[in-house]
């Protein structure tokens, strides 16, 4: 049983792959024929070539920008979590906090970078700042509607045996809330490595934005696309990981979708 | 009409709504019983008469619109009931999340025992219960029955006097009912608690029950009261008995009447 899903989780990928191998090669003999000019266009071997020559730029560059994701990341979990559950308690930021965090969607959240530039300087806060705030959204929604999401009779069966408040909280609102957490917690480290980017375009001294607008103005268009490259590897690893720490974390959810089958 | 001494629970006359999309709906019409210390008494009806409103009242979830509660003799309010009885509700209401053995403690942990003495004090009971080695298994993993036995558990291990049980037996198979019915008739002897049990099976009233309540169709009120006289401990066998057959006669009979007062 366990051993069939291995093999059909292997399988799963063979798909995806032979795609991406298919357009690959693709992109590659069409730059060969028509000649395209690197700086315009570079074949995806010439990507390949500068991740191997360049890793020595690229590497440390992506490690800044990993740990203002990380940083920006786990700022946004305890921001979210606990508005989150502040909200989900009180009736009163329920009705007054609640719709300005939603409000505050329709600003586009990278915008806002150039304005922390100003404030918090070139150093990694800024960054650190805009990841947060593009990764808080999904975390604070996600968790509010987990936690309204708990089955009313669980609640009730909790408050018959009298217990209080908190500790219906912890015994049954926060435990239930956890897979909308992890869901949001997922969208929320995609969006935040779009916003360490953003953060870093503005203006930085290092990192994969700051070493992309460098590639730019140099036509360092391998290093460039090799930087995308980092970018996307890190983002999808990012999600796997939570959704492998969720998997440790929630040890029964897969008998539940299993008898959902 | 002051409680008498030895009642572990006692209703007047209570009246309870609903409100729906604007009109109040009647679920309960003046419903008064009592339950002596360690009586098993068992509430049977027709679905949406008010038994499981009734449940609520009692646990302390509910507010009646009017009338009184009185536990051990003296008036509460919803607030102070809760904590008092355990209730079984319809549903086994088992956290996805937790094991056998956590499921069976929430109970305890609700009431503010600590979670490592709760679990050992479910896990020395898991035999008893019949779900000696799934302590560890979800309940996902769970067949109905051990479901059940383990919704039953937690509803024990409190060890609270009052018990109030809301169709536990509903959602099982024929055969799985019959075998926990038995186990629940041998539990109660042992300890002893005031049961309200409701049920709309006439047999297991019968079979479980020193007393039978029955409600008529919403809203809710008492129609009927019927003692049973049958010797204990009861086991199966005594469900071919002449002795039971004509409880059940008179049940039904009662039933058929009300029925045919009803339309
Ligand atoms: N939360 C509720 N809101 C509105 N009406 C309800 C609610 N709960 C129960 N009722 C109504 O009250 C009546 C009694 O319900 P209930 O106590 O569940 O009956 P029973 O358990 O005997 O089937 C039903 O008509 C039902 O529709
Ligand atoms: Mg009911």
């Amino acid at each position: 049983m366990t051993e069939r899903r291995g093999l059909l989780d292997r399988w799963r990928w063979l798909g995806p792959g032979l795609l991406i191998a298919a357009l690959l090669a693709m992109w590659e003999i069409a730059v060969r024929i028509t000649g395209t000019p690197t700086w315009l266009l570079p074949a995806p071997t010439d990507v390949g070539r500068s991740l191997i020559d360049d890793r020595d730029i690229l590497l440390p560059n992506a490690l800044v920008t990993l740990s203002e994701v990380l940083l920006g990341f786990l700022l946004a979990l305890l921001a979210g979590i606990g508005l989150g559950a502040a909200i989900f308690r009180s009736p009163t930021l329920d009705r007054v906090l609640y719709p300005i965090i939603i409000g505050t969607q329709t600003i586009p959240i990278p915008a806002l970078a150039p304005l922390l530039l100003v404030w918090f300087g070139y150093g990694l806060l800024p960054k650190v700042l805009v990841t947060a705030l593009v990764g808080f959204f999904p975390i604070v929604v996600n968790t509010v509607e987990g936690l309204r999401a708990t089955d009313r009779e669980v609640v009730d069966l909790l408050r018959a045996f009298g217990a209080s408040r908190s500790r219906i909280f912890r015994l049954a609102e926060f435990p239930s809330s956890l897979p909308s957490i992890f869901a949001g917690a997922r969208i929320a480290v995609a969006v935040c490595v779009i916003g360490a980017v953003f953060g870093e375009l503005v203006g930085a001294r290092a990192g994969l934005g700051y070493l992309m607008t460098r590639a730019i103005s140099q036509f360092h268009t391998p290093r460039l696309i090799a930087a995308i490259v980092l970018l996307s590897l890190m983002g999808t690893s990012l999600f796997a990981l939570i959704g492998l720490i969720e998997r440790l974390a929630l040890p029964w959810r897969k008998y539940v979708t299993a008898s959902r089958d | 009409m002051p409680g008498m001494p030895g009642d572990r629970l006692e209703l007047i006359d209570i009246v309870s709504t609903y409100n729906e999309g604007g009109r109040r709906l009647k679920a309960l019409d003046g419903v008064t019983l009592r339950v002596g210390a360690g009586e098993f008494v068992a509430l049977v009806g027709p679905s949406g008469s008010g038994k499981s409103t009734l449940l609520d009242i009692i646990a302390g979830l509910l507010s009646p619109d009017s009338g009184a509660v009185l536990l051990d003799g003296a008036q509460t309010t919803a607030g102070q009931r809760l904590g008092r009885s355990a209730y079984m509700q319809q549903r086994d209401l088992l956290l996805p999340w937790r094991t056998t053995i956590g499921n069976a403690a929430l109970g305890l942990e609700a009431s503010g025992v600590a979670r490592a003495t709760a679990e050992r004090r479910a896990g020395a009971q898991l035999e008893r219960f019949g779900l000696g080695g799934f302590g560890a298994a979800y309940p996902a993993q769970l067949s109905g029955g051990m479901r059940q036995r383990t919704a039953f558990l937690r509803t024990m291990l409190p060890e609270k006097s009052l018990l109030l049980l809301d169709e536990p037996f509903g959602a099982l198979d024929a055969l799985t009912r019959a075998d926990l019915q038995a186990w629940l008739a041998l539990l109660w002897e042992q300890e002893r608690p005031s049961v309200i049990l409701v049920t709309h099976d006439v047999e297991e009233a019968i079979f479980l029950a020193d007393r039978v309540l029955v409600l008529t169709a919403r809203p809710g009120r008492i129609a009927l009261e019927l003692p049973v006289d049958l010797p204990r401990p009861r086991t199966r066998e005594l469900l071919a008995s002449p002795e039971f057959l004509s409880e059940r006669t008179t049940l039904l009979n009662a039933l058929g009447i009300l029925h045919g007062q009803r339309t």
